[in-house]
């Protein structure tokens, strides 16, 4: 019936081990055996969803016409500052990624405090050198500028207000830190410019030394320092009359406020801590009891094939739990949900199968005959059923991950990786496992043994 | 053997008693789409024991907010649910401290979702679209996967007719629900959709997968009685699968999993349930009804009546 039985079984004990290891570490670590150092280590921690855990998620989108094309890149960017900037307010495992080309979706499991997470978003800053000439524009006031994120010529307005020339934006800074002054009256600015930004830089400064040069956060000046010399090295810094404070405030602003792409929020939700608690309980001892049905009427109806069965879901369970902490899925009730259908469709494939067993014995074949005709059989429907549920759940992901909708999303990923586990495991695992039972055992009475 | 096949023309008169009743509701009463939808807002909030705000009050404090739409349900738990237009954070907050100041109580948001207009609107077109990929994807990859039966195309149609089916069963559930538990259309629900259209698609392969072996085995065999023979061959196993486990897993999460998943897993139960039947009792007869033209045949029988 199997050749290389050995083979099999010390590959299934070794998956089975390994994914077991998973599932009762917090992280895995792999130490060099000579020197002693870390090779790899990787943070198993599971991670508990938003409606699980209760929290804040918010959808960011791209503020420019629904048509504007926006270059991917500039997406990602927008993407690592907004990461920076609520990291920086100390919210821990917040998830922060792009979701189709014009959306930023971003997470903040177990959060309490929404309201500053939200505000430090929403200051979206697209930070600007803006060169305002002989005038001094008063702290706080709005300049109109040419610039426009798309590379396309803006809207300017008709009715005769200055429009003044952006130099360049924040995207150009490289680093910002804040120093003390040599005469230690005060502090600076002090900033690197990427090479782009520094040539555009040193050619400005030496044509306008002397003028103003204006850094307007979304259009409102926060500072208008005078070009004192000119500055080719792509380093500089602005002095005034700045505390440790106020230059502080500023370098994060210059730091983080450099958005590449004005954002806005589309959609906010929370949930709240008690909510998520309640409902992890609950289905988790709901998913228990549908499992302790499922595994009865598998024994009681198929017998010893039943049992293989039952073992074999639950290495699938072992090994789907193993591989959804390696990749750090977010546990959602969802998520949960997918898993138990993907449950239903591994279950599935072991009927298909078993249904095939007994139809064969039912024809007169021998025990060896039928169980090998059993697979053959199974398999093209087992296939055919299976690809297309993946294909299914493939057109969900997409869809999900377009809107943010992270609910979406997980459920089809936990969908069909689930599909594709229950695929090794009914073709794999139960087979060798059914063997080794029927060497063991050897049964004689089929009626008791299969059930038919 | 059974003979299920011949009594065709009963089970479709069967899916129309379960599908036009809640349709029909969903005519009159229009889609009961959520916020993610259409965009705007909702808010639950939970007011400490004994100390609430009346509905008016409510509804008082989001008009000074210049919110004229707001629509208050109480749930099971007895918190309230308030919908609304689109509300910014700041209109946001400034509706909670008011809740707070006048109630005097504590005031806890259970749940707080925001959804711009603009993206509603797109999240229903693509979901649209995602359900249009969906059912071209199944007819192309029957129509390769049983290419070497005769009229594979006919199956892949077929599959995508009992999908429509089920679609249209969920459909009708969701518009019962919406009668009487005033269950919402949101991003779950149409999870919940997709997945049934998976796994009906899923449940029409292993049946008609039947088909195209027997269709090898035993090619003397008049059409009706191959697909009769088909169906009765992989009947168990439908029985099995849908009802005795994945049913069940459903039914214990739909029962004991709290409230939150309640709807998505009636849902998904009755959804599949449908998946079932219609391989058996829809997908299959059409195949049979195409083979014999049978529509040629249906306004014949009151001729011959007449005469």
């Amino acid at each position: 019936m199997i050749r290389n039985l050995t083979n099999r079984i010390v590959l299934i004990v070794v998956v089975v081990a390994l994914a077991l290891w998973i599932n009762f570490s917090e992280d895995v670590t792999v130490l060099n055996p000579v020197t002693d150092e870390t090779l790899f280590t990787r943070n198993l921690a599971p991670r508990l969803g938003l409606d699980l855990q209760g929290g804040l998620q918010v959808l960011l989108e791209a503020d420019l016409p629904a048509d504007a094309k926006i270059d991917p890149s500039l997406m990602d960017i927008a993407r690592d500052i907004v990461q920076q900037r609520t990291d920086a307010l100390g919210v821990n495992e917040n998830i922060i990624q792009v979701a189709g080309d014009r959306r930023i979706v971003g997470e903040f499991p177990g959060l309490e405090d929404t309201e500053s997470v939200l505000e430090t978003i929403q200051q979206t800053g697209l930070l600007e050198f803006v060169d305002t000439g002989d005038f001094n524009p008063q702290e706080g006031s709005i300049l109109v500028t040419d610039y426009s994120p798309t590379g396309d010529a803006p809207d300017l307005p008709a009715d005769g207000t200055t429009v003044y020339h952006t130099i360049m934006t924040g995207a150009e800074l490289d680093s910002i830190s804040v120093s003390q002054d040599t005469a230690a009256t005060g502090y600076s600015i002090n900033f690197v410019l990427k090479d782009n930004g520094a040539k555009i830089f040193a050619d400005h400064t030496s044509a306008n030394t002397g003028k103003f040069l204006t850094i307007l956060l979304d259009k409102q000046v926060i500072s208008a320092p005078v070009i004192n010399d000119a500055i080719t090295g792509g380093e500089g810094s602005i002095s005034g009359s700045f505390t440790y404070e106020s230059a502080n405030a500023f370098g994060i602003q210059l730091r983080y406020g450099s958005l590449p792409v004005p954002l806005k929020i589309v959609e906010t939700r929370i949930i709240g801590p008690t909510l998520g608690a309640d409902s992890l309980n609950k289905s988790l001892v709901a998913a228990l009891i549908g499992m302790i049905i499922v595994v009865l009427f598998m024994t009681i109806y198929y017998r010893m094939p039943g049992i293989v069965a039952v073992i074999s879901i639950l290495i699938y369970a072992i090994v789907a739990f193993a591989l959804f902490k390696w990749f750090h899925f977010t546990l959602s009730l969802p998520g949960i949900a997918g898993f138990l259908l993907s449950t239903g469709a591994a279950l599935d494939a072991n009927i298909l199968i078993f249904e095939r067993i007994k139809e064969e014995l039912r024809n007169g074949r021998n025990l060896a005959q039928s169980i090998d005709q059993g697979w053959t059989r199974a398999w093209p429907s087992i296939r055919d059923s299976n690809l297309s549920a993946i294909l299914t759940s493939s057109i969900l992901f997409w869809f999900g991950s377009t809107f943010g909708a992270t609910i979406v999303k997980g459920f089809s990923l936990t969908l069909a990786l689930g599909v594709v586990i229950s695929l090794f495991t009914a073709i794999y695992v139960t087979r060798t496992l059914l063997v080794v039972f029927l060497r063991t055992f050897k049964p004689q009475n089929l009626e008791r043994w299969f059930g038919i | 053997m059974i003979d299920i096949l011949s009594k065709r023309y009963f089970y479709f008169a069967f899916s129309l008693l379960v599908i036009l009743p809640g349709l029909i509701l969903l005519g009159t009463n229009g889609l009961p789409l959520s916020i993610d939808f259409t965009g705007g807002s909702l808010i639950e909030v939970q007011f400490e024991t004994g100390k609430s705000l009346d509905t008016t009050n409510i509804l008082t404090l989001y008009e000074d907010a210049g919110i004229n739409d707001a629509q208050i349900t109480t749930t099971e738990i007895g918190s309230l649910v308030i919908r609304s237009s689109f509300l910014t954070n700041e209109v946001r907050d400034e509706i909670l401290t008011k809740m707070t100041e006048s109630s005097g109580a504590e005031v806890s948001i259970i749940r707080f979702d925001s959804v711009g207009p603009s993206i509603g609107k797109q999240v229903a077109s693509r979901a649209a679209l995602a359900v249009g990929v969906a059912a071209l994807g199944v007819i192309i990859y029957i129509t390769i996967a049983f290419r070497k039966v005769q009229n594979a195309f006919r199956y892949g149609v077929c599959a995508v007719i009992a999908m429509i089916h089920d679609v249209a069963v969920v459909f009708s559930v969701a518009g019962i629900g919406a009668l009487f538990f005033d269950w919402q259309m949101d991003a779950l629900f149409l999870t919940a959709l997709l997945t049934v259209i998976g796994f009906s698609v899923q449940d029409k392969i292993v049946v008609f997968d039947r088909i195209r072996e027997n269709a090898n085995l035993l090619r003397k065999l008049e059409y009706e009685k191959l697909v009769n023979h088909s169906i009765v061959q992989t009947l168990q196993r439908s029985i099995n699968t849908q009802l005795m486990t994945v049913e069940f897993l459903l039914l214990a999460l739909a029962l004991f999993g709290g409230i939150t998943l309640q709807e998505f897993t009636v849902i998904l139960l009755v959804g599949l349930l449908s998946g079932t039947y219609s391989s058996i009792f829809v997908a299959a007869p059409i195949l049979v009804l195409w083979e014999k033209r049978e529509w040629t045949t249906w306004f014949k029988r009151k001729e011959e009546a007449a005469v």
